[in-house]
This record gives C-alpha cells, sequence and structure tokens, in this order.
C-alpha cells in the first residue's frame, strides 16, 4: 500500500509544476525590479539640458531624497506622465531630470509646452547614463536617497493614483 | 534575355538591403573575436522585448548593448567581464543563460533531481515485480500443486495399465 503511494509522486510533482506554469502565463515579463535598486547612483559627467557650459555629476543627487525621472521628447507617455510630476514637485518632493536620447532644442520645447517640475535636466544625448542605470526605454523613475543610493525604481508611467499611493510613502520612507 | 536576368538580380539585391540594415555590419580583424561577439550578442536578451537575443532584435536598446559589447571586446575584456557588466545594469533577465549560484539552484537542480526521481522510481517498481516472481509458494498453493502433480500421476498409471490391459488381452 505505500508503494502505491510512492507511485502517486510523478502525479503530484506535474500537478505542482503545472500550477507553477499555470501562474507564470499571467506574470508580465516586463514587469521586474532594477538590478540598480539599493546601489549607489552611477558616476557620469554630463551637461545640463538648460546650460551647455554646465557640468553636473552623482553629486547632485547627493544630500536630499530625490526623485529622477528618465524622459524624452520622443516618449508620448512622458507627456501624460507630466502631471502627476508636477504634482509631485508641488508636494515638496526634489524631481531632477534625464533628458534621454534627444536633442536639446526639441528637450527644451517640451519643457515649454508640457511643464517643468525638474530643478534640473541632466541632458543624456548618447543614453550613457541611461545604460548606466540599466534603462531601456522611457519614462522610468529612481528614487535616490541622500546618500545617492537608488532606493526605488518605478519601470514606466506613473499613473495620477500611484502619486500618493506608490511614490510619496517611498519618498517619504526614505527621507528620514 | 540576360540584361533582363541581371536587372532582376540587382531588383533582388536592393529588396534584400532593408533587411540587412537592421543590424549594423561590424569588422572584425580577428576571426576568433568575431564569433565571440555573435555567441554574445546570441545569448544577451533584449531586455525590451520579449523574447529576442540583442543580436537578432532591431529595438534601440539592443543596438546600445551590441555597441557596447563590441567596444568591450575591442578592449580586450574577457567574455565573462562582458556578462557582468551587462547583469549589473540589467539584471539576470539579459542572460539566456542562467548562471549556477544560490538563487539559481532550484532551476539547474530541479531537472536533474526529477530525472534521479524518475530512475528510482522505476528501480522500485523493477524490484517489486520480481520480488513477486521470486516469491515461495504459499501452503495453499504448494497444496494444490501436489495435488495437481499427483493427480497427474494417477492418470498416466491408468493409462499404462489400460494399455497393458489391452495387451494382455
Amino acid at each position: 500500500m505505500k508503494r502505491r503511494v510512492l507511485l502517486l509522486l510523478p502525479l503530484l510533482g506535474f500537478l505542482v509544476l503545472g500550477a507553477v506554469l499555470y501562474r507564470g502565463l499571467s506574470m508580465d515579463p516586463s514587469n521586474r525590479d532594477s538590478a540598480m535598486v539599493a546601489r549607489d547612483f552611477p558616476e557620469f559627467e554630463l551637461t545640463t539640458l538648460a546650460d551647455p557650459e554646465r557640468r553636473v555629476d552623482a553629486s547632485l543627487l547627493k544630500g536630499e531624497v530625490t526623485l529622477v525621472n528618465v524622459w524624452g521628447e520622443w516618449c508620448p507617455t512622458c507627456k501624460q506622465e507630466m502631471p502627476q510630476l508636477l504634482e509631485l514637485a508641488e508636494r515638496g518632493v526634489r524631481l531632477v531630470g534625464v533628458d534621454y536620447k534627444d536633442t536639446r532644442a526639441k528637450g527644451r520645447a517640451f519643457l515649454d509646452e508640457f511643464g517643468d517640475p525638474f530643478e534640473v535636466n541632466i541632458f543624456d544625448p548618447e543614453g550613457s547614463l541611461g545604460f548606466d542605470l540599466g534603462v531601456y526605454g522611457a519614462p522610468e523613475t529612481f528614487l535616490v536617497d541622500a546618500e545617492g543610493v537608488i532606493r526605488y525604481h518605478h519601470t514606466g508611467y506613473i499613473a495620477p493614483d500611484d502619486v500618493s499611493r506608490v511614490i510619496m510613502p517611498e519618498v517619504e520612507k526614505w527621507r528620514d | 534575355m540576360a540584361r533582363l536576368n541581371v536587372w532582376l538580380l540587382i531588383l533582388l539585391a536592393a529588396l534584400s538591403l532593408p533587411t540587412l540594415a537592421a543590424v549594423e555590419v561590424r569588422q572584425f580583424d580577428d576571426p576568433v573575436m568575431e564569433q565571440r561577439y555573435r555567441d554574445l550578442t546570441a545569448t544577451l536578451r533584449c531586455p525590451k522585448c520579449q523574447n529576442q537575443s540583442i543580436g537578432d532584435s532591431d529595438s534601440p536598446i539592443a543596438g546600445d548593448m551590441r555597441e557596447r559589447v563590441y567596444q568591450q571586446l575591442q578592449q580586450g575584456r574577457s567574455d565573462k567581464e562582458i556578462l557582468d557588466f551587462m547583469v549589473h545594469r540589467f539584471g539576470d533577465y539579459v542572460l539566456y543563460n542562467p548562471r549556477l549560484e544560490g538563487r539559481t539552484l532550484l532551476l539547474w537542480g530541479l531537472p536533474a533531481a526529477l530525472v534521479l526521481l524518475g530512475v528510482v522510481l522505476v528501480l522500485m517498481l523493477v524490484r517489486a515485480r520480481r520480488h513477486v516472481a521470486a516469491r515461495g509458494l504459499s501452503e495453499a498453493e504448494r497444496a494444490r500443486l501436489d495435488a495437481l502433480v499427483h493427480r497427474q500421476g494417477v492418470d498416466r498409471d491408468t493409462h499404462q495399465d489400460t494399455v497393458h490391459d489391452k495387451r494382455n488381452e
């Protein structure tokens, strides 16, 4: 009798495997954690969008919890995301933009049209900083703590209800 | 006719150009390095795509990644260094061939464990079968066998007796 029960093991294994794979079917492969969380913000040396003479580096992000938003004029979702970023700035969050794979003229025109919630925009025409951040599209948003360590990553669009539900709690969490 | 063929050939060549343009042509002095470039771009997975290597994808990020692979090969970096560089930024997702480490032990170990389990189960089955075959007779079976053998013996005797009887007649 005991042996008979043992013979059911493969069936049991198959059922477990089936359940795991079935769950995998409904998972979104684009929804995954960034490899950069809990790491220092990567080193970079780039100019700002506003001033081609002004050079900035990673020290820009130290001293205060900062939300770094990667955007580009070519990115339609970034336009829809702008009102949420403006709201976050209004709520006292420090925002720094990364103008990713863009031209200065287009980037500036974008901010003129849709608003500018950013304290400063890092101009990244080659996408080199974006690459070091593991960015493969826009928008993407990173929360950097006062020590310059990446603490949270948001892939894609920050929806209107994400502001209070997700982003603000994360900002508060890393402020102390 | 020959002229027409030439024009057709030129037309065909022109039609095949757009497919070539998706992935840029690289110059390699060293065929070994060219092979390494092919292998690396085939084993790195495009983070933007659902299921495509960076060598197959024409998404911008795949192009950027190919460019870095090419640059780093030229700088003499090893395959492992290049893969580490990509994993550092994009995570384990970009490896089509996951590494054997603590977190992936289950992934690598499970198939082997299942095969082993199967072998053990088959062995147990075979053993159980053999055990049944080699088992001695129970009391009741022995008695029945005895009875059968005995009855056959009697029958044979009777038969012989009959023959004998016939011969006697």
